[in-house]
Order: structure tokens, then C-alpha cells, then sequence
């Protein structure tokens, strides 16, 4: 008797683990269902190709798109060296369990736990505020040209804020490589950099592009960051400097929603955004993924 | 003669150049970090040591009740008089991230002891991409989600007061952390051993005794990094309860009051606010505090982390 009353209650515990489960994949489905479904009537080429008409309520979000897209790539430029290498650092140069190597630990896992916002006021207060003023000053005898909100102090700000994806992505990719291969090199007279370059580094270049593309899904979708450092509600241009401001596509949803006049005139475009924003992300996640799988399959088999 | 010395000499530099590229790099990362610290920081020292702005505001008014006010606790910077009463705002984000944290916990930790104890393999190969789904969506969608469509349907359901309000905001910020707490648990019940199940199941233990009796203990410290990590996560979010919270800086206990956060106080009003005036500096107080208390809130989660796998494997 007690028995039955013992598996009666285990099953039911355990069922609603699985009704937790169940539920979290109905909400995504939920979200992505309701997006899909309000969205895609809104998407046409004209959407994804022309700028924004009659006072936002009509036409398409193509600068939107463009500038979203170029700040990520200038993003990229700085946040892959710079994480590769520090990932590179920890795994093959540094000393394991050096009290330098547990500081730069720590210092990726917090810059990964800073709000986006702080990185904001950062961005604004450190690139815009002091570099950037700073190179007017010396450069451009004190005129306004690097000394105010552009894409590339967002840019920089965002690679700060996607920095400690792409090291630990990358690092877990140096993990995966066989030590044998690394002796292997160095049997054969290679230096550190000949066997890091030639051996380890083909070896994880599936990881480091995972870590990559989610940096740049990330850094597609943050909009806290590039409020103070350069991202406008509407350009009549396309950024082509450095130093221009910018629209983007989590911007224009950010006030599309909050500061439109009448809702429900701007919510088919609204969605519409949204979605555009969405497969951007969702698919680099996704490529990210399949990549990660795929090398982890092949270190796998290789072992 | 000549050629050899060439060839010996040239690696080296080479590799002395890349080693240090390599160096500087890791120096960098630390680096950002001390410096997002000192230039967040330095701007809120007016605060305490400029005579002319600690007239307007200092710690007595941001934190404590002000006597000569109708109301104790008021932020209203831009008035006659601005009030600098943080209280509010910290009020409200701690509500928005106790919701989102009764909504996500419950929902990811026990999705994490299904698809690690329990779940068939065809279905974690549904529910893990779903969870990594949900982490790729960006903040500012779910934003809009929280505040289009779902504050509409509760507001259909409850007809409450406020359509945006703590409640939510929170249910929308839950979404966020979810992928966060999900992810850390269950690497946490997965770093467990199976030894640990296998003695248990001999016992005569069933699955369910099993996971609840033996795995989740051993698992303990790094559920609550999952915890803490979540509520750090949800503490400094910002775009979700900017759009979805209602942005009303009231102090009260009701959850369904509208709010405003801390975060998105400083993304609201910094666009508009004159550079050098009290409100700038107590704008970029409320950045260091958050950045202060994730951080502290960070460390925390990683000591859990540590004491975890200290407890399973006897390291450091």
C-alpha cells in the first residue's frame, strides 16, 4: 500500500517537471506564433528595401536594417581579435592556476553580469565624452566630430558588452583540441605561436565562429547600449562614417511601441520589425548551434 | 652565415610581437572592467564632494525619508523643487524582479530536473532548443511582447488598474532569465555523477527519490548560482520594464501598481538631461549602484559555482 502511495507521488512530481517543460515550449511557440503570424503579412520587398514614409506609418525600415547590420560588422572587427586572443591567452599562454589568469577569469565572468545600461553610460561617458573629445581636441582643433554619439563608439561599446561570449566560446573550443596535438607540434620544433597558428587553431575554428555569431546575435539585439551612443529615430541618410549616428532595427520597435501617436496604425509595421529583428537573431543563433553540434560531433568522433 | 642568423632572429620577433598582442588582449579585458567602474563612477562624485550639488542631492535624499514632503520617498527630478528619493525606483525593481522570478525559477529549474532525470531523448531534443530560442531573442522584442500583447490579455483577464504594471513587466522579464537559470541548473544536475544515481537507484530508490533525494542536494550550490544569477540578470535589465512596467515612479507594495525600475529611470531621462546638473549625476549614481550590486550579486553566484565543484569533485 505505502508503495503504490510512494510511486503516486513520484509520478506526479516528476510530471510536473515535465509540465514545466511542456509549458515553456508552449510559450516560445506562443511568441514566435503570435510575431509569425501578426508579422509576415507586413513583409514585402518594399518593406525591406525603402526608408520610412509619412511620419513612420508607411514605407520600410531599410536604413534600419543597413545601419543594424554595419554596426554589427564594425562591432565584430574589434570584439573577435580581441577575444580570440584573450581566450588564446588563458588556454595556451598563460599559466593554469596563476592568481593573473583567475583575475582575468573573474573580470570576463562580471563584465558578463554588468547591466547593458551601465554599458551605456560607459559608452557615453568613456568613448564619447573622453576619447572621443579627446581626439577633437588634438585632431580637429576643438569642432564637433568624434565628440558625440556615432556608430563607432556604439560599436565599441557593444564589442566590450559581447566581449566575454566569444572568449568563453572560444576557450571551450581550445578545451576540445587533444593535448597530443599540441605535443605533436612542438615535437616537430614548432614555437608556441607556429603550433597555436598551424595546430590548435584550425583544429578550433568551428568554436570560435560559435562564438562569434552569437556575439553578433547579441550584439544585433541589444538597444540599451546605443542609447546615448549613437542610434537616432529617423536619418534621412545612410551612415557611410564612422562618425555618423545610425537607425536600428531594435530602436525603431523600442519607439514604434512606446511613442507612437496611435498604436494601432504603426502595429502591422511594428510587427513586421519585430519579425525582421527576430530571424536576424534567431537564425544566427540557430547557425551558431548547428556549427557547435556539428564540431562537438567531429572532436567526438576523433577521440 | 648572414642567412642563418636571419632565420633564427625573424620568428622571434615575430613571435614577441604576437605574445604580446596576446598579453595585452587578456590586460584589456581586465582593464574595461576598472575602467566601466571609474568613469560610471566619477561622474556620481559631485555627489559627495561638490558643495553646490550636494544642496540639490546626497545620500540623506536619496535614500532616506524626507521630512518637509508630503510623500516620504518621491523621485521627481524634473519639478520646481526635484526630489531625488531613489527608494521608489529600487521599490519597484525589486517587485518587477521578484515576479519575474516566481514566474522563471519554478518553470526552469523544473524544466532543467526533467531533461536531465526524467525526459525521453526525443523529447530534450524539442525542449533544449526552445530554451535556446527563447535566450536568442533579444530583450527589446520581449519588451514588446510584455507590453502589446500580453499586457492586453491580462488586462482582459484581471482588469486591472494600471494595463502595465509590476506584474507584467515581471512576467515578461522572467522570460529573459528563464534561459539563464535553465541553462546553469542544469549543468549544475548534469556535473552531478552517475555513480551518485546509480548507488541511490540500487538502494531501491525510485527516479523521482532518486533526483529529489540525492541528485538535487548534490546539486544544491549550483541551483542557487542559478537564483542568484537570474535575479542579478533581472535586477539590471533594462528594455523589457522600459516598455512594459508603465514608468510610474510610485511607492508602493502593490503589484499592480505601474513602476519604474532603476535601469530604465537612467535610460528614460539621460537623453534629456543637461550634462553637470544634479540630475545627470544622480542619474549615473543609479549606474554605479547597479553596477556595485550585479557585481557584488556576480561574485556570489561564482563562489555557489566554486562550492559546487568543490563538493563533486574535490577541486577548486
Amino acid at each position: 500500500m505505502k508503495r503504490i502511495f510512494i510511486s503516486l507521488i513520484s509520478k506526479f512530481y516528476t510530471s510536473l517537471t515535465g509540465l514545466a517543460s511542456v509549458l515553456i515550449i508552449f510559450i516560445v511557440a506562443i511568441i514566435l506564433g503570435n510575431i509569425i503570424y501578426n508579422g509576415l503579412p507586413g513583409i514585402s520587398w518594399k518593406f525591406l528595401t525603402n526608408a520610412p514614409e509619412t511620419g513612420m506609418t508607411g514605407g520600410g525600415i531599410f536604413p534600419a536594417i543597413f545601419a543594424t547590420v554595419a554596426l554589427v560588422i564594425l562591432m565584430t572587427l574589434v570584439v573577435l581579435p580581441l577575444g580570440v586572443f584573450t581566450a588564446i591567452y588563458l588556454h595556451e599562454y598563460a599559466s593554469q592556476g596563476s592568481k593573473y589568469v583567475y583575475w582575468v577569469r573573474l573580470a570576463i565572468h562580471n563584465l558578463a553580469g554588468v547591466p547593458s545600461i551601465v554599458f551605456g553610460l560607459f559608452g557615453l561617458g568613456f568613448f564619447i565624452q573622453f576619447i572621443g573629445k579627446n581626439i577633437d581636441n588634438i585632431f580637429f582643433a576643438h569642432t564637433l566630430v568624434y565628440g558625440q554619439p556615432a556608430i563607432i563608439w556604439a560599436a565599441l561599446t557593444l564589442a566590450l558588452l559581447t566581449l566575454p561570449t566569444v572568449v568563453v566560446t572560444t576557450e571551450e573550443a581550445l578545451r576540445a583540441v587533444p593535448d597530443s596535438f599540441r605535443e605533436a607540434a612542438y615535437a616537430l620544433g614548432a614555437t608556441r605561436w607556429q603550433m597555436v597558428r598551424h595546430v590548435v587553431l584550425p583544429q578550433a575554428i568551428g568554436g570560435i565562429l560559435t562564438g562569434g555569431i552569437l556575439a553578433v546575435s547579441r550584439g544585433a539585439g541589444e538597444v540599451a547600449p546605443i542609447m546615448f551612443t549613437g542610434v537616432a529615430y529617423y536619418l534621412p541618410y545612410l551612415p557611410t562614417q564612422l562618425n555618423h549616428q545610425f537607425m536600428h532595427l531594435g530602436y525603431h520597435i523600442y519607439v514604434l511601441a512606446t511613442q507612437s501617436p496611435d498604436v494601432e496604425v504603426t502595429k502591422p509595421i511594428l510587427y513586421s520589425t519585430v519579425l525582421v529583428l527576430l530571424v536576424l537573431t534567431v537564425c544566427l543563433n540557430f547557425v551558431a548551434i548547428l556549427i557547435r553540434t556539428k564540431t562537438r560531433q567531429r572532436l567526438r568522433g576523433e577521440r | 652565415m648572414k642567412k642563418i642568423i636571419h632565420f633564427r632572429v625573424k620568428p622571434r620577433i615575430k613571435e614577441w610581437i604576437i605574445e604580446t598582442l596576446i598579453r595585452s588582449s587578456a590586460v584589456i579585458v581586465i582593464v574595461s572592467l576598472i575602467l566601466i567602474f571609474l568613469f560610471v563612477g566619477k561622474e556620481t562624485l559631485p555627489i559627495f564632494f561638490s558643495s553646490e550639488i550636494k544642496q540639490e542631492v546626497n545620500l540623506n535624499r536619496l535614500f532616506l525619508p524626507q521630512a518637509r514632503q508630503n510623500e516620504k520617498f518621491v523621485w521627481q527630478p524634473i519639478s520646481t523643487v526635484p526630489k531625488y528619493s531613489i527608494i521608489p525606483l529600487i521599490i519597484g525593481t525589486l517587485k518587477t524582479t521578484i515576479i519575474a522570478l516566481l514566474f522563471a525559477l519554478p518553470l526552469a529549474i523544473g524544466a532543467a530536473i526533467f531533461t536531465s532525470e526524467f525526459a525521453p531523448t526525443w523529447l530534450r531534443e524539442l525542449i533544449k532548443p526552445a530554451i535556446e530560442l527563447l535566450a536568442g531573442v533579444p530583450s527589446v522584442v520581449l519588451g514588446f511582447f510584455g507590453l502589446i500583447v500580453l499586457a492586453t490579455w491580462l488586462q482582459n483577464i484581471f482588469s486591472w488598474t494600471f494595463r502595465l504594471n509590476a506584474i507584467t513587466a515581471g512576467i515578461a522579464l522572467g522570460l529573459a532569465i528563464l534561459p539563464v537559470v535553465y541553462t546553469v541548473t542544469e549543468d549544475a544536475l548534469s556535473a552531478v555523477p552517475n555513480s551518485y544515481r546509480e548507488g541511490s537507484l540500487a538502494l531501491g530508490a525510485n527516479v523521482w527519490q532518486t533526483a529529489w533525494g540525492v541528485v538535487l542536494p548534490a546539486a544544491l550550490p549550483g541551483i542557487f548560482a542559478a537564483c542568484v544569477l537570474g535575479f542579478g540578470r533581472a535586477f539590471g535589465e533594462t528594455m523589457i520594464v522600459l516598455m512594459a512596467s508603465g514608468n510610474a515612479a510610485i511607492t508602493s507594495l502593490k503589484f499592480t501598481d505601474s513602476v519604474r525600475t532603476l535601469s530604465a529611470t537612467i535610460a528614460t531621462e539621460l537623453a534629456e538631461v543637461v550634462v553637470g546638473s544634479a540630475h545627470y549625476y544622480t542619474l549615473f549614481f543609479i549606474g554605479t549602484f547597479l553596477f556595485v550590486f550585479t557585481f557584488i550579486n556576480n561574485i556570489l553566484g561564482q563562489w555557489f559555482v566554486q562550492r559546487l565543484r568543490k563538493r563533486l569533485h574535490g577541486e577548486t
